[in-house]
């Protein structure tokens, strides 16, 4: 008799296994950022890289984006593959000139002579009220701007699998983890953040959508802890009898539309949960594709549960009422099947 | 001192240089008068030259080698004939022509070139942190080739100058910074813009030598980048030199340049550093007075050589606008 034992971890160390494994394979591969090396990134995402591999592979930067971000284009241009991290997605602003005008246009620019291979991560999310410029998730802001492929993984398995694809990709991909979904010990514990990890390197394809639950009732698409959220409300969904299907997108760019239509083509109906601002996002954007692609297939008018146009409050009632949660998820599905 | 040999080379590059931004200009002019309309002619859009600044150039890399990278400007022409970017495909992308560098996808401020390592931005200082950039992988890949950042005098006061300088000097990785101050950042002159009258100066606060070239002379120039890229190939760590260069033209091409006063452009005139160092070449006997026009005659025929180059190289295809996007 053999008894199957599962590797468990979490997406943090899911993550840092996958830099760990990609830079032994490939020298080219090196991290730098704030607090990367010696502090093992502040949300675990570099932990134990330093000891591994030296300063020379995992630099911690002075707090100067615009300086190391450039500075990531610039190598990946030479000939490296940085991996280059911005503590909080809300500190783009310090240095998006060298994202979004240099590291997402050069290779168009260049009319495709120029490849800028970085991977941009970053930290996304709220619901631990850190406030309006600590907790955005921002990734309907980067996916306007085209030049960026854009991952969000939800699971551990996928947080690898996406990281080793993002390294070795030609073109800069920023990969979003929302802290929630890290399983860091300081964070509301999350069972869903710690999840079976084979210890083998495999890739997952960008811009591939994953079915984490089937049903033939009603489609919610989501990404990122929304997902946990979404699984949550369907497991209540599913005692009142209605089958709900998650889809994760986990990429933003590529986005999976086809996955989307084919689930709206079998439920009949839609609904788009995200942590990202309602409006002119990633919501607009899901039901767009499905009204151009699936409309005769809908039951119902599509509708979505997303962040309120405000900026993120503080005061965890204030915080806790604007974000989607397990039962606002649920009653929306509910709406949709009745 | 740069061998008579290297003199007349930079001679003659500053010259190529110098009748190529001329001809650019007679280009974009063409289908743009007599009402100025930016958007029509054969090059459209916003031009910005570099006569005037040729020493700058022409100085600094004569020292450099194709695996140097190399960032500019908006204004970059000068800088990327001088690292030895193919005249053609550089005048055929400034035409917006499918034999350009970037396929006609980036035009005059988006010059790219694997071969010579050169990338141009159109956002003022912000071509700089790639410099950076590009020294750390250099060293990383066990190169001892090096990075030169060329910037304005206007740039030295936003945030990635500040932040390259301390970067590139707390990694000791191998860049030249190249401020060249033409005085002017559109209209606005370097004294109301800037706290201290040379920014050579701020190269002590992030721990590096600092140079002054006050004059725009391509032999001081040569000088002090060699010292810079030989400290910078050696592992010595970055160094900046600010050379006070000059303007001849518009900020644009179209700029009135209502904020110029007449005595100015009457000096511009007669300071021009290329007409200088020509003369300076024949009287010391470095440059035979026929080699000089030699020299202007070759450059003339390689600039029409390139231009009817791009003149007649075909468009790209319009749905190619959406290629490119990824790799």
């Amino acid at each position: 008799m053999t008894v199957e034992t599962k590797r468990l971890l979490t997406t943090s160390k899911a993550i840092s296994e996958a830099i760990a494994q990609e830079m032994e394979r490939d020298p080219s591969v090196f991290a730098m950022g704030e607090d990367i090396g010696t502090y093992g990134g502040i949300f675990g995402a570099t932990e134990g890289l330093l000891a591994k591999f030296g300063p020379e592979r995992v630099m911690d930067t002075p707090i100067s984006e615009t300086g190391f971000i450039g500075a990531a284009t610039g190598a990946a241009i030479a000939g490296m593959r940085p991996i280059v991290e911005l503590m909080f997605v809300d500190f783009f602003g310090v240095a998006m000139d060298q994202i979004y005008n240099h590291m997402a246009k050069i290779h168009y620019e260049s009319g495709g002579n120029v490849k800028v291979p970085v991977v941009l991560t970053t930290a996304i999310g709220g619901g631990y009220s850190d406030g309006a410029q600590h907790s955005q998730t921002l990734y309907g802001l980067f996916a306007h701007l085209p030049g960026m492929k854009i991952v969000v993984p939800s699971t551990p398995y996928d947080a690898k699998g996406l990281m080793i694809s993002a390294i070795r990709d030609d073109n800069p991909v920023l990969y979003m983890f929302h802290k929630g979904v890290m399983g860091l010990g300081w964070m509301t514990p999350n069972p869903r953040a710690t999840g079976h990890v084979p210890e083998e390197p495999y890739a997952i394809p960008i811009g591939k959508a994953d079915v984490k639950r089937q049903g033939k009732d009603v489609t919610i698409v989501t990404l990122s802890l929304m997902v946990h959220r979404a699984l949550d409300a369907a497991e209540d969904l599913a005692r009142e009898g209605i089958d709900a299907e998650v889809i994760d997108l986990r990429s933003v760019i590529p986005l999976d539309r086809e996955a989307i239509i084919e689930s709206v083509r079998k439920t009949h109906r839609l609904l788009v949960v995200d942590e990202d601002y309602r409006s002119f996002g990633l919501t607009g954007e899901v039901i767009t594709s499905v009204v151009e692609g699936a409309f005769d297939h809908l039951d119902v008018p599509p509708a979505r549960l997303a962040y309120p146009d405000v900026p993120i409050p503080y005061s965890r009632p204030l915080e806790q009422f604007c974000l989607p949660n397990r039962e606002t998820i649920a009653a929306a599905a509910r709406q949709l099947v009745v | 001192m740069p061998s008579n040999e290297t003199l007349r080379a930079m001679h003659r590059q500053m010259v190529r240089i110098r009748l190529f931004e001329e001809t650019i200009q007679q280009c974009y002019f063409e289908g743009k008068l007599p009402a100025f309309d930016i958007a029509a002619g054969p090059v459209p859009g916003e031009m910005h030259l570099a006569a005037g600044q040729e020493p700058v150039a022409a100085g600094v890399c004569a020292h450099l080698r194709p695996s140097d990278t190399v960032t500019a400007t908006h204004r970059p022409h000068h800088v990327a004939l001088a690292h030895g970017m193919d005249m053609r495909r550089m005048a055929a992308e400034i035409f917006g022509k499918d034999t350009g560098l970037g396929h006609g996808k980036g035009g005059h401020m988006h010059l790219f070139d694997p071969a010579t390592n050169f990338g141009c931005s159109g956002i003022i200082a912000e071509g700089m942190p790639g410099a950076v950039g590009a020294a750390l992988a250099a060293r990383k890949q066990g190169r001892d080739d090096i990075a030169v950042s060329f910037f304005g005098e206007g740039a030295a006061n936003q945030g990635a100058f500040h932040e390259s300088l301390n970067l590139a000097a707390v990694w000791k990785v191998g860049v030249v910074f190249v401020c060249e101050d033409n005085d002017w950042a559109i209209s606005v002159p370097k004294a109301k813009s800037t706290a201290i009258a040379s920014n050579a100066d701020r190269a002590a606060a992030y721990g590096m030598p600092g140079v002054l070239i006050p004059d725009n002379d391509p032999v001081a120039v040569y000088e002090a980048a060699g010292e810079a890229v030989a400290r910078a190939r050696r592992g010595g760590g970055p160094s900046l030199i600010e050379v006070k260069t000059q303007r001849l033209l518009g900020h644009f091409e179209g700029d009135p340049q209502l904020y110029r006063t007449a005595e100015e452009m009457e000096r511009l005139k007669a300071t021009d550093a290329l007409h200088i160092f020509e003369r300076r070449l024949v009287d010391t006997g470095v440059l035979a007075e026929a080699d000089a026009a030699e020299a202007w005659t070759a450059a003339r025929a390689e600039v029409d050589d390139a231009i009817g180059f791009a003149r007649t190289s075909p468009y790209p295809q319009p749905s190619d606008a959406l290629l490119h996007v990824f790799a």
